[in-house]
């Protein structure tokens, strides 16, 4: 288990002093500027030696990512930094907390992640949800400015804005080029990629897109050493993580604990175990509703990483955990996951605007079992159809749940057709359209 | 993907409060010269919060018209981002979360209070004083259940709390924000199990 002094959000449940004077107590805003001063390079290069993955989903190297803007900006195009706070992948909740709770380990981290790509603007942009967030996060900005730590004429030298921007309820915004476009004050409607944002990003511009646990852990690593957050956790999947754990276990939480954590130990020390023992268990989506689920005896010894979730066919996503017992009809869990994709598609690709509906309405109707047997297959194959045929990964992301389910559950959902089937039912079966 | 059109019964002017006027000049300065558009989001969200939690075209157009954009647009922006409400709504507003994880944590049964208690979804209760909608994921799955009333997030619900909250608000009186059960915020109920060493074991719940 990770020791308390391990911990980088020691506040992370705001049970502390959130003001600045707080923050600095626990350490932030430490001599900050014995950091800068280390240079760009040397920061780059530290982060990529810590192997801190991007904490937002896709797990790439955030060091690397860094590495892809410009040396030397070309002052016709400003670099920027834009920090992804549009937390809205069902599951998850822990930037709601660093935002809530602990804002300056943020603030501090975007000056430093600003400095070490050599943009001197940057924006949060914040989910819309997120109302009393986004104050408790400009509080901190403000404090902040007043103190002079960032600022136009800040007292570590290093010309700096910080804004907070907001979204207004949209999950697609939580794609990285969808987030540019709604920045610039249009529909989130993600890029084409290339060009990248490094290259071509906000107003066209170097921009750097990074979640907020990624920027807030950034100050600690610098401070204590690559080596130290490279030693917890195992190879290629390093640190420290925020877990956030809903669903049927006894004391859902978000806890900070050491990557490659056991799911069992997870769960047996901070949640209290699984609701009726670990017998109980039915499966578990362990990265966010957008990996495909892991069914029980698959999940309780697995470590809670990026490779090890990977080679289940699954993921780690952004380690939020839904855990559902035997109580649970996995066929309605995942209906109401498509139903999401479904709600949140923008609408711009076709696979995707049509195939998300296509497969809710499918999926639904096997929730009361009223199906074919064989459009099992039919909708595996549809969602393949649609996986990696989208500009973004919603395509992807709608898919993969419903995957998950056919390959663990196949049994469940023809047991339901068959109990439906068996049942007289004087109306007839509904086809697609809705 | 969702359909959403403007009310068919419109005001026939808005106009910003000075204070918001003055508001938005601040937001526009946060973004570089000629990006103004930038701040369309923020914009029609105070418009927004300025006409009883609904946005009708008036509004759309006197953002467009303050920031310089065509008026397709805002209409664009306004359509596309579900927190935008294009017809009147209660005067409490629920956003009942009922995406899977508050849905394995018990959100059918708040449902079924909504239902019972204001009516269908998009609906203004008689009094005025409620409507509601069942949202996707507000970000707060480990205080499941939970809905969002105008802008503050009230957690970790069950059936008889939430009746209990809705008296409440109708009846105008104080309630506490956030959670329902005791908790502060995101933390195990009861015990810690982390940073006890700052904070103590803390054993924050009335059980539950």
């Amino acid at each position: 288990m990770l020791a308390d002094h391990d911990r980088i959000f020691t506040n992370l449940y705001g049970l502390g002093d959130k003001s600045l004077a707080g923050a600095r107590k626990r350490g932030a805003w430490n001599n900050t500027k014995a950091l800068l001063k280390k240079g760009k390079d040397k920061i780059i290069a530290e982060v990529k030696e810590s192997g801190l993955r991007g904490r937002g989903g896709a797990g790439f190297s955030t060091g690397l990512k860094w590495s892809f803007m410009p040396k030397q900006p070309d002052p016709a195009r400003p670099s920027y930094l834009v920090v992804n706070a549009d937390e809205s992948e069902p599951g998850t909740c822990k930037d709601r907390e660093i935002m809530r709770n602990d804002p300056h380990l943020l603030v501090e981290g975007c000056l430093v992640a600003s400095f070490a790509m050599g943009a001197q603007t940057c924006y949060i942009y914040v989910r819309g949800e997120f109302v009393a967030e986004r104050e408790a996060l400009q509080r901190a900005v403000d404090e902040a400015y007043a103190a002079r730590l960032i600022g136009r004429n800040n007292s570590h030298g290093w010309p700096f804005d910080l804004y907070v921007h907001h979204g207004a309820g949209a999950y697609i915004c939580g794609e990285e080029t969808a987030l540019l476009e709604s920045l610039e004050g249009k529909k989130g409607m993600p890029r084409l990629k290339p060009p990248f944002p490094a290259h071509v990003g906000l107003y066209g511009c170097p921009t750097t897109v990074n979640n907020v646990e990624s920027i807030a852990v950034v100050p600690t690593i610098l401070r204590r050493g690559s080596h130290w957050f490279a030693g917890i956790g195992r190879p290629n999947n390093t640190g420290t993580k925020l877990f956030s754990v809903s669903g049927h276990v006894n004391r859902p939480c978000n806890v900070e604990e050491a990557m490659s954590i056991s799911f069992r130990e997870l769960i047996e020390r901070h949640c209290g175990g699984v609701r009726g023992g670990w017998g109980n268990l039915l499966a578990v989506i362990p990265g966010g509703s957008s990996v495909r689920c892991v069914p029980a005896h698959q999940i309780i010894d697995c470590p809670m990483d990026f490779d090890s979730l990977a080679k289940l066919g699954s993921g780690l996503g952004t380690a939020a955990a839904i855990v559902m017992d035997k109580s649970t009809d996995i066929i309605r869990a995942i209906a109401r996951i498509s139903y999401f994709y479904k709600h949140e598609s923008c609408g711009q690709c076709t696979p995707c605007r049509e195939g998300a509906g296509w497969m809710w309405r499918v999926v639904a109707r096997m929730v009361e079992g009223r199906a074919h047997k064989r459009e099992i297959d039919t909708l595996f194959e549809v969602s393949k159809q649609i996986e990696g045929h989208t500009i973004c990964a919603l395509g992807d992301a709608a898919a993969w749940p419903i995957q998950g389910l056919i390959t663990h559950f196949r049994d469940v959902i023809e047991r339901r057709i068959d109990q439906y089937a068996a049942n007289p039912h004087p109306e007839p079966i509904r086809m697609a359209a809705e | 993907m969702s359909v959403r059109r403007l009310a068919e019964q419109q005001p026939d002017a808005f106009e910003f409060t000075p204070q918001n006027k003055a508001w938005l000049d601040q937001q526009i300065a946060k973004y570089p010269d000629g990006r103004q558009a930038s701040a369309v989001v923020p914009a029609l969200w105070r418009a927004q919060k300025q006409n009883d939690n609904w946005l009708p075209r008036a509004a759309l157009e006197q953002v467009a018209d303050a920031l310089a954009m065509p008026y397709i647009r805002v209409m664009e922006v306004a359509t596309f981002y579900t927190m935008f409400n294009l017809e009147p709504v209660g005067k409490f507003y629920i956003q009942l979360c009922g995406t899977t994880p508050c849905m394995l944590s018990g959100s059918d049964d708040l449902i079924a209070v909504l239902k019972r208690r204001v009516g269908p979804q998009r609906t203004v209760s008689a009094d005025g004083l409620f409507s509601w909608l069942e949202v996707e994921c507000l970000g707060a799955c480990c205080n499941a259940p939970m809905a969002q009333i105008n802008d503050d997030y009230y957690e970790d619900l069950t059936a008889a709390n939430f009746e209990k909250l809705l008296d409440d608000l109708a009846a105008g009186r104080d309630v506490n924000k956030g959670s329902q059960s005791g908790r502060v915020s995101s933390e195990p109920a009861g015990r810690l199990t982390s940073l006890v060493s700052l904070y103590g074991e803390r054993d924050t719940s009335d059980g539950d």
